[in-house]
């Protein structure tokens, strides 16, 4: 823009760039800008460093498959973190598998049903401010509402991973829905196909792309999430594969745990969950990535 | 936005009769099947405030307003005041606030007026790659390694500022601690500024390009340029992306469980330990296995979600108004 404006030939203007104060000021700010990205980078970079140089040398294969939690006391080079990580896959599984088909069939209502309804325009306003809501509210509803009837289980947890991203899904799902184009559905309509049909085997394919980027974005955030499965699971340190009963563990509250233990083998254990779990997340993320490029048709 | 607003086009315009009226039974069921799900998020967000309402109550009964509303925490003695978390919960949030507003502004203003679209791209990587790491990971990397380094730093501050009228009021102090209100807030900074940079590059894009042109053309220079076009536009939104973002930082919980230092005190130094709270019901819900001690913890998480609903409602109310005014306009 700025070079558009200094082209014009405007004989008796001058139109060269600012001199003194205001174009130092200029620079400042721009220079801040780009202090301000640095700022940024460097918690990253350093979290991600001492992560990765802390975190590889405690994993192995044994520490990933090993079934039994050893005591704190114990070095990293004993037993294995396997519990928490089956915990956390089937977890974080259980929980997109609830979420992730309401969310898009949330997200299709407001955007094919609800249209300009009062109550899509609550719905859809309603998950967005749910999507701030914290989650550790999440695990002490799912605490009060069904670990109190039925015991800690980890089906608890994913319920409760489950809230979290139910809101994210649907937004998603709705962004992502509102860029297919309305003459495609008019295309179907006009072959005499219903509304569901259209919705189903027009619409959301055209959409596909986004919202398995979307899901899986939000997938990864709450494979992260600690808060809601302490008061859910009701952290165990033995294998349990059954879902549906007893307490369970994840790697997010190995870490929690451990963190605070002065042992340094407990502290190990939580660095090599802690890169685990940042693996996971970020796997989930390059692969919303790969699916965002591979598949998405329309794009904002 | 779809058709459906104006006419279901599951029933052909201009074709009255029977045939019209008849949709089959699939097509009506997948209609409610998405309605339910859209439902469900009011249906949750009600049953989170009444069933965690009904499990606090007793905390309210036997403590009474005055008791909440006291700063006394100790539950061997059962007194449960909710003043030193609540205290330590604004703290620490306005602490991360005023660190990540003027970070995420910079890194926005980068993107949307600097750096051209390629270049962009990869910092918003960045960025999401920053906001995928976990709480627990920060907390862990926050005690272990920044909270000890921290220490000597504070010391040095607060040793340096004794005597200094009123720096030494926020950095001086005897309790000097690694874990501290200052060590949460730099910590919670870092985790809100994904959420504030990308709410406030979406309010600043929406700024009219007309807008930056004019200014442009009467030979303002970039910064001229943001400060006479693009703030008088993006203001409001900028003001809607910190209050979430600040919304975000009171409800973060286990980052700031492991680095608060878990005092209940109420102090004007910011290097002391404190305790939020999120990190109190994090921290102490095992323990609670007793009616009023799970109750207060828990009538807590009810402060806690009123307060983050407030906030959310209006900052999502401000950034929508700012972004529907400027796409309107």
């Amino acid at each position: 823009m700025m070079a558009v404006a200094s082209e014009q030939p405007a004989s008796g203007v001058d139109l060269r760039e600012p001199g003194g104060w205001r174009r130092t000021k200029n620079q400042i700010a721009t220079v801040g800008m780009w202090i301000a990205f640095a700022v940024m980078l460097v918690p990253l970079g350093f979290v991600l460093v001492t992560v990765i140089a802390k975190g590889a040398s405690a994993i192995s294969w044994q520490f990933l498959t090993n079934s039994t939690i050893p005591v704190n006391v114990l070095p990293v080079t004993y037993g294995g973190v396997g519990p928490a990580v089956i915990g956390t896959l089937e977890i974080t599984g259980f929980a997109a598998l609830i979420a992730i088909p309401l969310g898009v069939l949330g997200g299709v209502y407001i955007n094919e049903y609800g249209g300009n309804h009062v109550l899509a325009r609550v719905i859809n306003f309603m998950a967005d401010v749910m999507t701030g809501v914290p989650s550790i509210i999440m695990g002490l509803f799912i605490f009060t509402i069904w670990v109190l009837h039925f015991g800690y289980s980890g089906l608890a947890g994913s319920f409760a991973l489950a809230c979290l991203m139910l809101p994210i899904v649907i937004r998603s799902t709705y962004e992502m829905l509102r860029l297919v184009p309305d003459s495609l559905r008019e295309a179907s309509y006009a072959l005499g196909a219903t509304k569901a049909r259209v919705t189903v085997t027009v619409v959301l394919p055209a959409a596909i792309g986004g919202i398995v980027s979307g899901a899986l974005l939000a997938v990864a955030r709450a494979a992260g999430e600690t808060a809601p499965l302490i008061f859910t699971i009701f952290v165990t340190q033995t294998l349990n594969s059954n879902l549906f009963s007893g307490a369970n563990t994840a790697l997010s509250t190995l870490i929690f745990q451990n963190a605070t233990q002065p042992y340094t083998g407990a502290q190990d254990r939580a660095w090599g969950s802690a890169l685990t779990l940042i693996a996971i997340a970020f796997i989930l993320m390059i692969a919303a990535r790969l699916v965002t490029a591979r598949f998405s048709r329309y794009s904002q | 936005m779809s058709i459906t607003a104006k006419a279901d086009p599951a029933i052909p315009a201009g074709s009255a009769g029977p045939l019209s009226k008849r949709r089959p039974f699939g097509d009506r069921g997948f209609q409610i099947l998405a309605l339910s799900a859209g439902l469900l998020v009011l249906v949750i967000l009600v049953l989170i405030a009444v069933s965690m309402t009904q499990q606090s109550t007793t905390w309210f009964s036997t403590e009474g307003w005055s008791g909440v509303f006291s700063t006394d925490w100790d539950p061997a003695h059962n007194k449960f005041g909710a003043v030193p978390f609540i205290y330590g919960t604004l703290i620490t949030a306005a602490i991360a606030i005023v660190i990540a507003y003027p970070v995420s502004v910079g890194i926005a203003l980068l993107l949307t007026e600097v750096v051209p679209r390629r270049f962009a791209r990869p910092i918003v990587y960045v960025i999401d790659l920053l906001a995928v790491v976990p709480s627990v990971v920060w907390g862990l990397w926050g005690i272990l390694v920044l909270a000890p380094w921290l220490q000597t730093i504070y010391q040095d501050i607060a040793s340096g500022l004794t005597g200094v009228p009123v720096l030494s009021t926020f950095f001086g102090g005897q309790g000097v601690s690694g874990a501290s209100f200052f060590t949460a807030g730099l910590i919670l900074a870092v985790m809100i500024t994904p959420i504030v940079t990308s709410l406030s590059r979406e309010v600043i894009a929406t700024v009219p390009v007309i807008d930056r042109e004019g200014a442009y053309a009467l030979g303002a220079t970039r910064w001229e340029m943001i400060q006479g076009a693009v703030w008088p536009h993006s203001q409001a939104g900028i003001v809607g992306a910190v209050l979430l973002g600040l919304g975000r930082a009171m409800g973060e919980t286990i980052a700031a469980a492991l680095v608060i230092g878990s005092s209940p005190t109420i102090t004007t130094h910011l290097f002391s330990t404190g305790y939020s709270m999120p990190a109190v019901i994090a921290n102490q819900f095992g323990e609670a296995t007793v009616g009023v001690f799970r109750a207060a913890l828990i009538g807590m998480g009810v402060l806690l979600f009123i307060l983050t609903i407030i906030i959310n409602l209006s900052a999502r109310a401000i950034v929508g108004r700012s972004v529907r005014r400027a796409r309107g306009a």
